[in-house]
Order: C-alpha cells, then sequence, then structure tokens
C-alpha cells in the first residue's frame, strides 16, 4: 500500500517534501544549500521506494542497505555542519506530512485502508527517524573527539619570551596521549635554545587531577637534568584548593598565578628587569628601542 | 533520602573520562554549587573514572541529583565489573600505586567528598560512591 502511495508521482510528492523541510522551523538554511537538500532529498526518495517495492519491513535488513547508506553519509554530514539531532531527523519526519495527504487523497472513501495506511507510514517513518538520530549521536561523539584532539594539537605552540625564557601554554585536558607529545615538544625545544627557565602555563586546562599532576612534575624534572628551570603559572584559586585536598605536593617547583608574574620572576633570575617609562625618561636607556620591555641590569 | 534525577554514563574509553567530566561539571553547574566545589567535584570524578577505566576495564557512573530537607547532593557511584582490590585500606593510602601513579586517587577522591564509600572484592568488582553537599 506504501508503494502505491510513494510511487504515485513521485516528482509532486519530492517538491512537497522538500518545501517542508524548508519551511520547518529549525530549518538551516546557512548551513544547507536549496540544492544539497534537493540531491538528498531526490536519493532518498528513490532507495525509499524501491526498499518499500522489496516488501521487507525490516529496515536493518539487506534490502534497506540503500536506504540506510545515504541516511548514514546524510546524519554525518549533518553532525559536522552543526545541526542538531532534532533538526537532523527533521529531514525524516518532514516527509509525513506530504505522504499522510496523499493517503488521504487516495483512500478518501475507505476509512479502513486510510487507517492502516496512516499506521504503516508513521511505523515506517519513525523507525527511519530514530535510525538517523542514533547514527547523528555516533557521529557527533566522533566530532566531540576529534575537536578535542583538534584542540590539543592546536594548543601545543612553545613560544619564546625572552632570551633563554620559553613559555608553553596550556590549552585542553592533560590526560590523552597528547600530552606526552606536548611535553616532549617543550623538552625539545630547551635542548634546542639552550633555554635556562620555562614556564608552563595551565590558566587553560580546566581540571588538574592526579595524572595532570604527574604530567606536570615530571617535565619539570626532566626540564631541570637539561639545565632549565620551570615555573608554573594560571594556577587558578579553585584549582590550587583543590591540588592540596587532592594531596598533590608540587615540592620546589616555582607555581605563580598569572603568566606575568611567571615572567616577571623569570627576567629576574635572568638578571634582567622590566622598568617603567617615566623612569626611563629621567635616566635614559642605552637602546630606546627596549626602553619599554627591559633593560639589561 | 529522596533522589530528585539520575543518569547513567558508560566508560569504556580515554574520552569517556572526558566526557564524564563534562556530564558531572554541568550537573554541578545546574545544582548550584559554587566554582570550588564544582572543581573538587569534577577533580574526583576524573580520579575514580580513570581508575574504573584502569584498573575496572571499564564500567559505569550513576549521576544522582538528592535533597535532604534543605540541603541538595550530588552523588557519584561508579561500578566496574573488573579484579577488584583485595586490600582496601592499603589502596586508600596516600601515595599507594600499583601502576606507577602519584598513588592520590582514591585517597584524593575521598578528602574532596562529604562521603565516600567503597565495596569491593577480589573477583567481584569495585563500586565507589561520593557524595557532596551544598
Ligand atoms: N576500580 C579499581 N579496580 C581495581 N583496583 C583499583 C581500582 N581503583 C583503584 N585500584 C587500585 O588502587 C590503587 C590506588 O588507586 P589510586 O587511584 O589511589 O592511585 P593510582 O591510580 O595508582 O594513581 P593516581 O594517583 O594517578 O590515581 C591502584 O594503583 C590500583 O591498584
Ligand atoms: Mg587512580
Amino acid at each position: 500500500m506504501l508503494t502505491e502511495i510513494v510511487a504515485h508521482d513521485e516528482a509532486a510528492l519530492l517538491q512537497r517534501w522538500i518545501d517542508n523541510q524548508f519551511n520547518a522551523s529549525g530549518f538551516r538554511p546557512d548551513r544547507i544549500g536549496r540544492a544539497e537538500l534537493q540531491e538528498n532529498s531526490t536519493q532518498f526518495l528513490s532507495s525509499f521506494r524501491r526498499a518499500l517495492n522489496s516488501g521487507a519491513t525490516d529496515i536493518q535488513g539487506a534490502d534497506w542497505a540503500g536506504v540506510r547508506h545515504i541516511l548514514d553519509g546524510l546524519s554525518s554530514a549533518r553532525a559536522e555542519q552543526g545541526f542538531s539531532p532534532t533538526e537532523t531527523a527533521t529531514f525524516i519526519f518532514s516527509l509525513k506530512q506530504p505522504l499522510f495527504e496523499r493517503a488521504r487523497a487516495l483512500y478518501a472513501n475507505d476509512p479502513a485502508r486510510l487507517a492502516e495506511a496512516t499506521w504503516e507510514i508513521s511505523q515506517v517513518l519513525d523507525k527511519l527517524g530514530l535510525y538517523t538520530a542514533e547514527v547523528f549521536q555516533r557521529g557527533r561523539e566522533a566530532v566531540i573527539v576529534r575537536q578535542q584532539q583538534e584542540m590539543l594539537e592546536l594548543s601545543t605552540p612553545v613560544v619564546t619570551l625572552w632570551d633563554g625564557i620559553l613559555a608553553l601554554p596550556l590549552i585542553g585536558t592533560l590526560d590523552s596521549a597528547r600530552t606526552q607529545v606536548v611535553m616532549e615538544s617543550l623538552l625539545q625545544r630547551i635542548v634546542d635554545s639552550g633555554a635556562a627557565i620555562a614556564i608552563i602555563d595551565i590558566t587553560g586546562v580546566p581540571t588538574v587531577d592526579t595524572l595532570t599532576a604527574q604530567h606536570l612534575l615530571k617535565t619539570v624534572a626532566a626540564a631541570r637534568l637539561m639545565g632549565a628551570d620551570c615555573i608554573i603559572s594560571g594556577i587558578r584559586p579553585q584549582i590550587a584548593q583543590t591540588i592540596v585536598h587532592l594531596g598533590v605536593e608540587l615540592g620546589s617547583v616555582v607555581t605563580k598565578a598569572t603568566l606575568a608574574d611567571a615572567f616577571s620572576v623569570a627576567l629576574h633570575r635572568a638578571g634582567l628587569a622590566v622598568v617603567q617609562k617615566q623612569a626611563a625618561r629621567r635616566k635614559p636607556p642605552a637602546d630606546p628601542d627596549r626602553e619599554s620591555e627591559g633593560n639589561e641590569a | 533520602m529522596p533522589v530528585l534525577l539520575s543518569e547513567e554514563h558508560q566508560i569504556r574509553q580515554p574520552e569517556d573520562v572526558v566526557l564524564v567530566r563534562q556530564a558531572v561539571r554541568q550537573k554541578a553547574v545546574e545544582l548550584g554549587f559554587n566554582l570550588v566545589d564544582q572543581t573538587k567535584l569534577v577533580t574526583a570524578a576524573s580520579e575514580l573514572a580513570r581508575n574504573t577505566l584502569q584498573y575496572g576495564g571499564g564500567g559505569t557512573l550513576r549521576l544522582e541529583s538528592l535533597v535532604d530537607g534543605l540541603r541538595r547532593g550530588l552523588r557519584l557511584t561508579f561500578a566496574d565489573e573488573g579484579p577488584g582490590i583485595a586490600d582496601i585500606e592499603q589502596a586508600m593510602r596516600d601515595g599507594f600505586s600499583t601502576a606507577g601513579g602519584l598513588g592520590l586517587g582514591l585517597s584524593g577522591a575521598r578528602r574532596l567528598s562529604n562521603e565516600f564509600h567503597i565495596d569491593s572484592r577480589p573477583g567481584e568488582g569495585t563500586r565507589i560512591s561520593i557524595t557532596r553537599w551544598r
């Protein structure tokens, strides 16, 4: 029966469905164009018709593989495009209305068949909608994991603040395999540059637990063996309190609240000082270009 | 004691530890915990979730919002069906680790919570529940 409803003037059905998707609340024309929508819908509808023709009702079965394949592609594409699960499942659910309308037109004089058709339409579209939402969810989890990995990769720049002073501003979670790489790149830069001081800034690290602390402590110890002292900065008050309760002892590691504080300690250790411009005006410095940043003591 | 809401999370892979921290943070914010308490809860959850994965071979976290008179609380229960802990007292000791860790996860999680219950038997698995009140 469903076969009959779908096959009857497929082009008109397609048009009604696409219009419905466009007018659905929460449709995102900024994220998906009409051409793409048209293509998705055309492909889906012809696959859908073929699956219905097979007579099979189990959407997990072989006859529905083509339909599932299209929904897989669509769901993961929309997860990437930033759609919500509801917005994504609307693709399927917005087909209900045009199918119901057709069933009403075709079986106007046969209430029993109309009821049966309505039931069949709901059944199959609900299953497909649910399937879409599930695939979407899996796709989104993959996106989250990838974004987190990208975050870590983005957050590994070792910057030279001054001759002999490096800074490693860490952003993101610090307990994944990436952390090892981040720390190793810092150690490598220490070797390459012969830096005497490295500032590890953890302002952008949301949670410091025992594993994070262990990574930090190991890095500090390794740096020390290579002749560089580390300063850990960016320890926010709530993190400081938590670390204390956790029982982590940072021992002899120098810690500072902000990167600026740490930098000033580093400059001091390197025998440099930051002086104010007014002071400089009273006693002109040898090199005017560097007056605001700091002078050799 | 009335449990208002409860939800469950799977802990199967390292990414799940990140998701657990996010879920706990969100619940703690919803319940109106201050920033220090949020951080304590999230950190304790991070420790127990990692233990569940690392030693328990994976398991689940159940998150429950509690009401006790005027108090609101968050209870986190981590359960696995791993090898269990033979000597709980030893495992709870600061600095004890069978894996070269700092050995502060269990004892730290206890200090970061208001209530701490551990139930573990060799061969049967481990169940740890912590509660923090606001
Ligand atoms: N769920 C568990 N199942 C089995 N053994 C566990 C479990 N949780 C903890 N243990 C045991 O208890 C020990 C102590 O755990 P704890 O979390 O305090 O320290 P850790 O994990 O070794 O190091 P870290 O300080 O990084 O957490 C572990 O080394 C492990 O042997
Ligand atoms: Mg641990």
